[in-house]
């Protein structure tokens, strides 16, 4: 299977360990992985702010880029959501729309993929921590991924994984967390006292962009609690 | 009749765009014109009844319906009994009264309640045309028959027209309610459909579903019974 | 800003800086979730019954005008007596004008939120009429002057210690902070109200096309005797709380319960379909009905958001709602809070001037999730941003995405723009979390991620061109004094330091 990796622009830019583990472990599995070197994003901060406009080139160029891709992979459910399922949004109504509804279904979140595409759920990872997982509202409300991750998460040796009490988002929300910062933070402070509760030492998410924003409460309010993304942690041993 | 038709004017212009069905989680607004055409027809499954197949499962037969109601009760607080013959109402009752005090009763007249509340010895205040609610708000408990018992919720069904008006089931601080065996029916579908044979067109203006004593949890979300309604509920069937 | 938004930013950073009341408002609603997740597993199919539910609801809002009339119909023929009101102005003066003709002077009401959205009471009031609520949590609003919390529980957001004080203050005396004392005070005090009021007014949960009825959902008793003891009852009843038939209560009764409280079934629900019937022992003689438009039709005009007058005011979707819970509902100054209020306030009262509410949310979808009818309510909000800004657009916004786009469309701008960011990072350190820090809006409450040291896409062209092989370390950090923090597999915030990853096995594959 061709496997076309997209690197959304916070990955490559703060956290290029996960895309590096994204390839580690899909190589591993025996796929040839290729980067789709001149993309970016996806366009997601101006449509949520409403400037559909300003995102549409941003997402009729991901379309381009991507329009001979078999399969289309994201380390991250909150892009991912954005390609499978707001471009046929976004584009409505434009030339676009057609090549967005084909894109759609060639989308994959990198959890997502293992398990429910490759039925892999054990890649011989060890993680001797206890964990709790957070779900990126995107990847569980707009992607339905609930079950793989924590399939995933359990093929891993010695790792323990404990379950917050609530569901809750983490108050990140893209520009949200600029336009309002202070309910931004009280969420994100609800999220790390739910993770705190559980005695794990590692939040794990498939979104990196959640985990950003529960770290810069960790780090500012020195709460011990680290954040990593499911990736690293199914290339630890 | 102006603004009737003002409004039902309004609504039959923005009713000529057709809305995407739930579920289809918005949709394009450009894809609206080759969603399915909105049907007149009742959607599917949603025909009286039917909805018993997505509500709590309840069983069969009087003695599984007693234990749904009787579990139901459990939860409620709601004192319910099962009684071999009226007279059992009787001495139940009269339990009650020498307990709780009762002074006044408050009744309606109707086969079931009639003798019960007589039995009690104490003066009963029989709520029909021209009583005083002034009256009624000094009884300690309110007698009355009821329409069906809801086994699936614990539920009572009471209409102005079978428990004695609208007050009597609610104003006294406690709601004796007597009923018969073939009054406990399965299920709310059960029960509404009852409702309708029972008065096909001549509805009373009030109907009711009691499901337990009143409550309310409005100061930090702690329960209360006997909120403004009755602090006691008990059921007598027999 | 709009004033109202001004008004929201200030008190939600207030409120969400609270920990009382965070602590409260978890607490409570920790509770009920415990309890609706009990109820919602006793269903055989929680979730086909939603689809059912919001099918009936689509139905009958898309057929409105067809059940109203039936709805109408069925109730005049007993005798009740039907007005429509276009405006929230048109219903206050026919239900003051109603009030007079009875020539009322007590008027006791049932809570009833389409009575707070035309500030019913300030006109009662204003025209001489003594209103008293009688459900305990807006009775204890209307004590203190403030409009209800949350449209289920008007009161949630304060303690019993407080209630106390209130009655104290209003009422005399409360002998004690227990819930069962504070809720006798206010019962004796309101069951005199019942026997003495002239008129009663109720609000609906539904009203049946089919048998001509309305239906209200409470658990107290308080709606049963407003509706019982007064001569003449008034309910005041939305347009789009059609159901178009009896045998529908049978799903959306129960739906309502456990969505809204965790309960299987609220304490009384009860069908009113005309006034006092011949034969019938009391019973006000007169009912009237009054049907509220209130830009409901504008609404309704919305095809893509119709769907949001399917709401059965459950308040399941505030329950759940991170940012309500975080700001509460007084903050949103409007009568519908939450993310139903989000979405249905710029319709009833401008888009331009409400639109903060729509941008006020993370989009994480807990509210479409657990709504028993359906109502995609975190979408909506989306298309609130987008209308808003194509009709009004910012344009240091439009600047700023316009930029964005070109940055991240071309791959050189990207690179040179990271490398200048990693430069300037270093500098960050000398005005982060103050005011001259450009990521104020982030630093003053959380730390900002660093850079790494190089990008992933460095490292996918390096290790192309086979010049370095990291032997699975991935990209490290050149920045001088960086310190390598041990762990092997790096959390987000080691990241900055050390964005190298471990891998087991070496470079076997490589």
């Amino acid at each position: 299977m061709k496997l076309t990796l997209f690197v959304p622009c916070f990955v490559d830019a703060l956290y290029p360990q996960v895309a590096v583990a994204t390839v580690r472990i899909l190589e591993q599995l025996g796929h040839q992985v290729e980067v789709a070197e001149d993309l970016n994003c996806c366009g997601q901060p101006a449509f949520n702010s409403g400037c559909w406009l300003e995102a549409r080139p941003v997402a009729v160029r991901v379309l381009e880029k991507l329009r001979d891709a078999e399969t289309v992979l994201i380390p991250s459910g909150s892009c991912g959501a954005m390609l499978r399922r707001f471009y046929p949004e976004l584009l409505a109504g434009t030339p676009h729309e057609a090549a967005a509804q084909a894109l759609a279904p060639r989308v994959f979140e990198f959890a997502e993929f293992l398990v429910e595409k490759l039925g892999v759920t054990d890649v011989g990872a060890r993680f001797p921590h206890k964990v709790t997982y957070h779900d990126g509202c995107h990847s569980l409300r707009e992607m339905h991924i609930h079950r793989a991750p924590r399939q995933l998460l359990a093929g891993v040796r010695d790792l323990e994984l404990i379950e917050m009490k609530q569901v809750v988002c983490c108050g990140f929300g893209g520009t949200f967390s600029a336009k309002f910062p202070m309910i931004s933070t009280a969420m994100g402070e609800v999220k790390c006292t739910e993770a705190l509760a559980t005695g794990a030492e590692y939040i794990v998410s498939c979104d990196s962009s959640c985990l950003m924003h529960v770290q810069g409460l960790i780090d500012r309010q020195k709460l011990p609690l680290k954040t990593v993304h499911l990736a690293e942690v199914l290339v630890a041993a | 009749m102006s603004e009737r038709n003002a409004i039902l004017a309004r609504i039959r212009e923005a009713l000529r765009v057709s809305a995407t069905r739930p579920g289809a989680h918005a949709a394009p607004p450009t894809s609206r014109a080759a969603a399915a055409p909105v049907s007149r027809d009742r959607p599917a499954g949603s025909s009286a009844g039917g909805f018993a197949r997505w509500l709590p499962r309840v069983g069969a037969g009087f003695d599984e319906l007693a234990a749904a109601f009787a579990a139901a009760s459990k939860e409620l607080r709601t004192d319910f009994h099962v009684l071999e013959h009226d007279a059992g109402a009787d001495t139940l009752l009269g339990a009650l009264r020498d307990a709780q005090g009762w002074q006044r009763v408050a009744s309606h007249r109707d086969p079931l309640t009639t003798r019960v509340a007589e039995s009690l010895g104490l003066p009963v205040l029989w709520t029909e045309d021209g009583y005083d609610p002034l009256e009624l708000e000094r009884c300690d408990v309110g007698i009355t028959a009821c329409d069906l018992l809801v086994a699936q919720t614990g539920s009572v069904l009471v209409t102005s027209a079978s428990a004695g008006g609208r007050a009597l089931s609610v104003l006294p601080p406690h709601h004796v309610v007597l009923a018969r065996r073939e009054q406990l029916v399965p299920d709310l579908p059960e029960g509404l459909r009852r409702l309708q044979a029972k008065y096909g067109e001549q509805y009373p203006s009030m109907i009711s579903f009691i499901t337990g004593p009143s409550r309310t949890g409005d100061i930090e979300r702690i329960l209360v019974l006997g909120a403004h309604g009755p602090k006691h509920l008990t059921v007598l069937v027999w | 800003m709009t004033a109202p938004a001004t008004q929201f930013k200030a008190a939600a950073k207030t409120l969400a800086a609270d920990l009382r009341h965070r602590s409260l408002i978890q607490t409570a609603l920790g509770k009920y979730e415990v309890k609706r997740d009990e109820m919602k597993a006793r269903f055989q199919d929680w979730e086909g019954a939603r689809q059912v539910a919001a099918d009936i609801k689509f139905e009958a809002i898309n057929h409105l005008d067809r059940y109203l009339e039936q709805f109408v119909a069925r109730i005049e023929a007993r005798g009740t007596k039907v007005h429509w009101a276009s405006t929230a102005e048109q219903a206050r003066q026919i239900i003051v004008g109603i009030c007079r003709d009875r020539q009322a002077r007590r008027i006791v009401k049932s809570k009833a939120m389409t009575a707070e959205e035309i500030h019913l009471n300030q006109a009662l009031e204003q025209a001489g009429f003594k209103v008293v609520e009688s459900d305990l949590g807006e009775f204890i609003v209307q004590l203190r002057d403030e409009a209800p919390y949350h449209i289920v529980f008007p009161a949630m957001h304060l303690t019993r210690g407080e209630i106390k004080d209130l009655f104290d203050r209003k009422l005399g005396d409360a002998p004690s902070d227990n819930p069962e004392v504070l809720t006798m005070v206010a019962s004796r005090v309101l069951r005199q109200e019942y026997v003495a009021a002239d008129v009663g007014i109720t609000g609906a949960n539904f009203a049946v096309a089919e048998t001509g009825m309305i239906s209200v959902t409470e658990n107290e008793g308080n709606a049963r005797l407003t509706a019982a003891l007064p001569k003449t009852m008034i309910t005041l009843v939305g347009i789009e709380k059609i159901v178009p038939t009896l045998a529908d209560l049978a799903l959306f009764l129960p739906m309502l319960a456990t969505a809204g409280a965790g309960q299987l079934l609220s304490g009384y629900n009860t069908l009113y379909g005309g006034p006092r019937q011949p034969g019938e022992a009391d019973g006000p003689e007169a009912f009237h009905v009054v049907l509220l438009d209130n830009q409901r039709t504008a609404l309704l005009a919305d095809a893509e958001q119709r769907d949001a007058l399917h709401c059965i005011r459950c308040g399941a979707c505030l329950n759940v709602c991170p940012i309500f819970r975080n700001v509460g509902g007084q903050t949103y100054g409007t009568t519908y809070p939450g993310p139903i209020g989000s979405v249905i306030t710029p319709h009833l009262r401008g888009l331009q001037e409400w639109k903060h509410l729509p941008f006020a949310s993370s989009l994480c979808g807990a509210c479409s999730e657990v709504c028993p009818v359906k109502i995609d309510l975190h979408h909506h909000l989306l298309q609130h941003r987008r209308t808003a800004r194509a009709a009004k657009p910012v344009w240091w916004e439009k600047l700023a995405f316009r930029g964005f786009a070109l940055l991240v469309n071309t791959p050189w701008l990207w690179r040179l723009s990271l490398a200048v960011g990693r430069v300037g990072q270093r500098f960050h350190g000398l005005v982060k979390g103050t005011k001259l820090d450009p990521a104020y809006v982030w630093t003053q409450s959380r730390e900002a991620p660093a850079l790494a040291g190089q990008s992933f896409k460095a490292w996918w062209r390096e290790r192309g061109r086979g010049t370095t092989d990291h032997g699975g370390t991935g990209p490290r950090d050149r920045r001088p004094g960086t310190r390598d923090q041990g762990p092997r597999v790096t959390s987000h915030e080691s990241s900055r330091n050390d964005p190298g990853v471990a891998t087991k096995g070496g470079t076997a594959h490589e």
